[in-house]
């Protein structure tokens, strides 16, 4: 199936202007003005924006941790996320919950979460709620592999199953769950995709780095939600070029190999789109170089704004409580 | 104003408030049973179906996540727990989630999930399922903990939660399940924070709330038949907590006494005192007095269960020590969960 040209560019472009947005608050970030545990996506893009753009804008995502691309991807507002890094009153928290606590529900971007599994109760939650109203919206989550080992991953299939809500699952299998591979946290064999079909789910395993794989799997499995069939899950296969949190590269630190690293980084998935359009003559190079000018252009005018906005005042210390 | 009991109240309260807002539902295990938790949710599944009172899997973690998602959305889900110790199992979504929820994230809405949880007590209930967990759910900033004692406090506390923006958490003890009184027909509304005399006097304070009010005007009445005239104070919520009305007492009487359900170490009782210490001081003419559970977990053998659990005697007690008096406490008074022949 051929994607409409502008599906094409959409999908390419939301993902430069994440990879430009974080790597430069990867590169500001040694500077200390960033006080927030930050996990960043380098490389994992195309599952948020292929499924971030498969959405409609009042279906809502929840994420986990590692949620700028998520955030961004679902139309997350770009200069409430820097000034949340930044701890500035004008955040999409207010300062108060960090790069891990992203949101902007204008947006449809309900919840972060740093507790690992947490959301995938909460947006089959919001798929409750949309199901007892018979709104046809729905709820997507994103979590890791890391997250498929706790407790509430069973707990929330098997609800989400029963119940037959419209709840969109998406794993991102980057392989490791901080500095652990999976082959000492799962049995060998085991297949993420598989295993949810055990609670009647079904599922499918994507490339997580070709976006185009992910929006086409997430637009029929949205679609399978939406009519009521029940759940879906979208395992996509994917890496994390940086540290697991900081901005730093870690190739070094043992857990890891540059050799593997550079594979993936050689899988790029910006790289891949980009080449797959140049190639059907959808963009030349003359547009990818202006794209990024214009995305960077407007990363560094939130970075402005973020660091010109003000502290909350002490005083407000305790807003938000009862 | 009829009498009604304490589960009817609940009862009430629910059908009421779900009539008038359409987007509250009741989910839990067994809460569209033949039982309806303890009658509590009868009449609610027989007047709104199971489209708005239904049954789930036995997952409490995940099943507390769901709520505060539906709650996101603009529903107003309650929770029923047969036991608040099935809690434990949710622990993290109520705290790490649904009490953080307004201040993490900017202070945009909050999450009006209401948690019923039931306080196991008498016929051996044990280790596990006669705890009582109101200072667990109170430390936490981000959540109001209520314990309602009667009839009324439990309708009233109950609307409350039902119009409110925030998480609570209402404790109900089981052994005040059949206890009746006045209970006004319409919905009203009692807010948290804000505590009540159950019996006024003049010489010492006893703070108790939930089953402990009660055993508490045991043990004033058996106070009162030697001379001394004990103020019972029941502070209906525990978070926020009505500090106003306890110093109040305090500065009346000199004395005080708490009685909890709940260990004394790092509980209610110790909060009570914490705050009579810091801000009574100057009122207070003895030192205070905590009378709880001693630190070791329910046991179920009758003469020990009756042991373990603070009664009027004790409460009585406690006060002739700190009045310094000579006395009888009394310990053929009955409490108040005596005639609870089980099995649950």
């Amino acid at each position: 199936m051929t994607l409409p040209q502008d599906v094409q560019i959409r999908l390419l472009q939301e993902m430069m202007r994440i990879r430009c947005a974080e790597e430069t608050l990867a590169d500001l970030y040694p500077q200390g003005e960033m006080r927030t545990p930050t996990h960043f996506s380098i490389g994992q893009e195309a599952v948020a924006v292929g499924v971030g753009t498969a959405l409609n804008r009042d279906d809502v995502v929840y994420s986990g941790h590692r949620c700028h691309a998520h955030y961004l991807a679902k139309g997350g507002d770009l200069v409430g996320m820097v000034a949340e890094l930044y701890g500035k009153e004008t955040g999409c928290a207010g300062g108060r919950g960090g790069s891990v606590h992203l949101n902007d529900p204008a947006a449809g971007v309900i919840a972060s979460s740093a507790i690992l599994g947490q959301t995938m109760a909460v947006a089959t939650g919001s798929a409750l709620s949309f199901k007892m109203d018979g709104v046809g919206r729905i709820a997507a989550c994103f979590f890791g592999d890391g997250a498929i080992e706790e407790g509430i991953f069973h707990e929330t299939l098997n609800f989400a199953a029963v119940k037959k809500l419209p709840v969109l699952f998406v794993c991102e299998n980057n392989g490791y769950s901080t500095h652990t591979p999976l082959d000492v946290r799962q049995p060998a064999g085991t297949k993420i995709y598989e295993r949810v079909r055990s609670y009647t789910v079904p599922s499918q395993l994507v490339d997580g780095n070709d976006v185009f794989a992910v929006y086409q799997a997430a637009v029929q499995a949205a679609t399978w939600a939406r009519s009521g069939e029940g759940p879906f899950f979208l395992e996509c296969t994917t890496y994390r070029w940086r540290e697991h949190v900081g901005p730093l590269w870690d190739y070094d630190r043992g857990y890891r190999t540059k050799d593997e690293v550079d594979q993936w980084i050689a899988r790029c998935p910006i790289k891949r789109a980009a080449q797959t359009l140049l190639d059907a003559g959808l963009c030349s190079e003359a547009e990818l170089e202006a794209w990024k000018g214009e995305f960077a252009a407007e990363v560094d005018r939130a970075i402005a704004i973020a660091k010109a906005a003000p502290f909350p005042a002490v005083e407000n210390l305790m807003l938000g409580t009862y | 104003m009829r009498i009604l009991k304490y589960h009817q109240a609940i009862s009430e309260a629910l059908v009421q408030c779900m009539e008038a807002d359409p987007d509250i539902f009741i989910a839990g295990i067994g809460v569209d049973d033949f039982k309806g938790v303890f009658g509590t949710t009868l009449e609610a599944y027989q007047r709104f179906g199971s489209k708005r009172v239904f049954d789930i899997p036995n997952c409490e973690n995940a099943f507390t996540g769901v709520a505060i998602g539906a709650a996101v959305m603009g529903k107003r889900p309650v929770v029923v727990h047969p036991r608040n110790d099935f809690m434990f199992l949710c622990m993290d979504q109520i705290f790490n989630l649904a009490a953080k929820w307004r201040y993490m994230f900017g202070n945009k809405s909050g999450v009006p999930v209401v948690f019923r949880g039931i306080v196991g007590r008498g016929w051996g209930q044990g280790a596990t399922h006669s705890q009582s967990l109101q200072a667990v759910f109170s430390h936490f900033p981000g959540l109001h903990v209520a314990t309602p004692a009667s009839a009324a406090d439990a309708k009233g506390l109950l609307v409350s939660a039902l119009r409110g923006s925030t998480p609570v958490v209402l404790l109900e003890n089981r052994a005040v399940y059949e206890l009746e009184e006045d209970v006004p027909e319409e919905p009203f509304e009692i807010p948290f924070g804000k505590g009540k005399i159950v019996r006024p006097g003049k010489d010492i304070t006893i703070v108790g709330a939930s089953l402990m009010a009660y055993e508490a005007e045991r043990a004033a009445n058996v106070l009162a038949a030697q001379g001394i005239d004990a103020e019972v104070i029941d502070p209906r919520s525990i978070r926020p907590l009505d500090e106003a009305i306890i110093l109040e007492s305090i500065k009346k009487t000199g004395h005080l006494v708490v009685a909890d359900t709940n260990w004394a170490r790092y509980g209610f009782s110790a909060e009570v005192a914490a705050v009579a210490a810091e801000k009574g001081w100057n009122d207070l003419k003895a030192p205070i007095r905590r009378v709880t559970p001693p630190d070791c977990p329910a046991p179920v053998s009758r003469p020990l269960e009756e042991a373990f659990h603070p009664s009027p005697a004790t409460i009585a007690q406690a006060c002739l020590e700190v009045l310094k008096k000579r006395g009888d406490p009394r310990h053929d008074v009955e409490d108040v969960q005596a005639s609870f022949a089980g099995p649950y």
